[in-house]
């Protein structure tokens, strides 16, 4: 697919957390590594069309986003969320989470949409926790549901906001395994990721936001093995000072 | 032995309580209140007498139903009056805010009875609502209406930000996400406090016997005129109360259990 980011800038109340970033490319796997603060979060919620740039556009598959409300609504629903916690629907099973939005978002009928669901659910090692609610499931089994939920819909692209980070090291493996498994598939997805390993084994493309700015892009094996600015050296020197 | 006794009356709280546990405490404090009223009616020489029910029976059941029916009517209105407001009072158009604050300070802020005389004597007989009927489920409504707003008002803060971003995340529409995420956890949080508010209803009411609403209180000060048994009288009044408020505790319990998938 390919991404084009025009002059994007944002900022929330006069504090600048994203400027000049320019990006045009093909991309099937994107990872966007950086310090926290970086503006990591706030780009993808931007292509995601959560929230509206200050200035600047994106494009996809050479179609500009169109960041009206109305036009917004039909195009999230064409992408695939999973936020870094909390985001299935806590009143709802975890089947009725994935069919709740096949259903009333994407006209699958209800039969379909629960064989779809359970489908997804064996296939991510869910299916004895199908009537669970979130609140009893543990942070990984959370986050198999949320990526079920989000490949359902088969979405044109997936969008992954530190799918790991709030989990412990253990339930981690498991969700980059499923992730992995899916891009095998050819899913497209794009994941804002601490999981340096992951990013640069799993993923075609990095980009590392410093800053709010758009410090290096490219494909990962060259970003891990050859990276060119002093704030890219620093943040990866750092992250291997502890590394086993 | 001495500790099975001690389990027999203490169990920290959260804990479960045996059944028989449950039961015999729960029989010693009923005695304990009885005793104490018991004596207190010995000090002050006064025999309960509850003979004049049969005679009455007819004007006590009419009494009854129609504090039941009030209580109803109100409850309905006073929860779509709760709903405006609770909307109201996140609205972006400063005047509605303003106004729906406004209300909510001085409904809460005054006495029932006093907004009871003014709007009936002064509202009412300007506007012509000269229905006591009417102009009370009106009034209870208006009042109860103030409370069940800052419920749902509470509520609708307590729903995580989180939730919403999933829901358009998903690609729900505004009035979806109302639908399917807003009202659901709404409902499920608010229930048992209004559950618990519907008790107050059924108390409050009772104030509508000074506008002369012949409804369970007003019936019993009636009886009581003619026959001068105030304390048989007051004794029936308070046991029938109880029997319309304390199921609903009970159901309140239940909805907070039930509903308490989110802790």
């Amino acid at each position: 697919m390919r991404i084009e980011i025009r002059g994007l800038e944002r900022s929330f109340s006069g504090r600048t957390v994203l400027r000049g970033i320019e990006l045009d490319d093909e991309v099937t796997t994107l990872a966007i590594i950086g310090p926290s603060g970086g503006g990591k979060s706030t780009l993808l919620r931007i292509v995601g069309g959560l929230l509206v740039p200050t200035a600047g556009t994106v494009a996809l598959d050479d179609k500009a986003v169109d960041y009206r409300e109305r036009e917004l609504e039909r195009y999230r629903a064409r992408l695939g969320f999973v936020f870094q916690q909390g985001g299935l629907f806590q009143h709802l099973s975890a089947r009725e989470n994935i069919t709740l939005p096949l259903r009333a978002v994407h006209g699958v009928a209800e039969g379909e949409a629960r064989r779809r669901a359970d489908e997804l659910l064996e296939r991510f090692g869910m299916s004895a926790q199908a009537e669970a609610r979130p609140a009893e499931l543990s942070g990984g089994q959370q986050q198999r549901v949320a990526i079920a939920r989000a490949v359902a819909p088969r979405p044109r692209l997936l969008l992954l906001d530190e799918p790991t980070s709030a989990l412990d090291p253990e339930y981690t493996s498991e969700v980059l395994d499923i992730l992995r498994d899916l891009r095998d598939e050819g899913a497209r997805f794009i994941v804002v990721t601490h999981e340096m390993g992951f990013a640069r084994h799993a993923c075609d493309k990095v980009a590392f936001l410093c800053d709010g700015v758009l410090k290096e892009y490219g494909r990962s094996e060259d970003l891990f093995g050859n990276p060119r600015t002093p704030e890219l050296k620093r943040f990866l020197g750092k992250l291997l000072e502890w590394g086993v | 032995m001495g500790r099975r006794i001690a389990r027999l009356f203490r169990v920290e709280p959260g804990s479960p309580v045996h059944p028989v546990a449950g039961v015999l405490n729960y029989l010693l404090v009923c005695i304990a209140v009885l005793a104490g009223v018991w004596a207190s009616l010995a000090a002050v020489g006064v025999q309960l007498d509850f003979s004049f029910i049969g005679q009455f029976r007819v004007r006590i059941i009419d009494g009854f139903l129609l504090t039941v029916q009030i209580s109803a009517l109100s409850l309905v209105a006073s929860l779509a009056l709760g709903a405006i407001v609770a909307w109201a009072q996140g609205c972006r158009v400063l005047v509605v805010r303003y106004a729906a604050d406004l209300y909510v300070k001085i409904i809460r802020g005054t006495p029932l009875l006093v907004q009871i005389y003014l709007f009936f004597y002064i509202i009412g007989t300007a506007w012509g609502i000269e229905n006591r009927m009417v102009a009370g489920v009106a009034i209870l409504s208006v009042f109860e209406g103030a409370y069940i707003a800052e419920i749902i008002r509470g509520s609708l803060l307590s729903i995580d930000a989180m939730q919403l971003e999933a829901a358009r995340a998903v690609g729900f529409t505004r009035a979806q996400t109302l639908r399917y995420v807003v009202v659901p956890q709404l409902v499920a949080r608010t229930l048992p406090a209004l559950t618990g508010q519907f008790a107050s209803v059924i108390k409050d009411s009772s104030l509508l016997s000074v506008i002369a609403v012949i409804e369970l209180t007003q019936t019993m000060r009636e009886i009581s005129a003619t026959n001068f048994n105030m304390f048989g009288c007051y004794f029936l009044l308070g046991g029938l109360y109880l029997v319309l408020t304390l199921p609903l505790t009970f159901v309140s319990r239940y909805f907070e259990k039930r509903t308490g998938y989110a802790h």
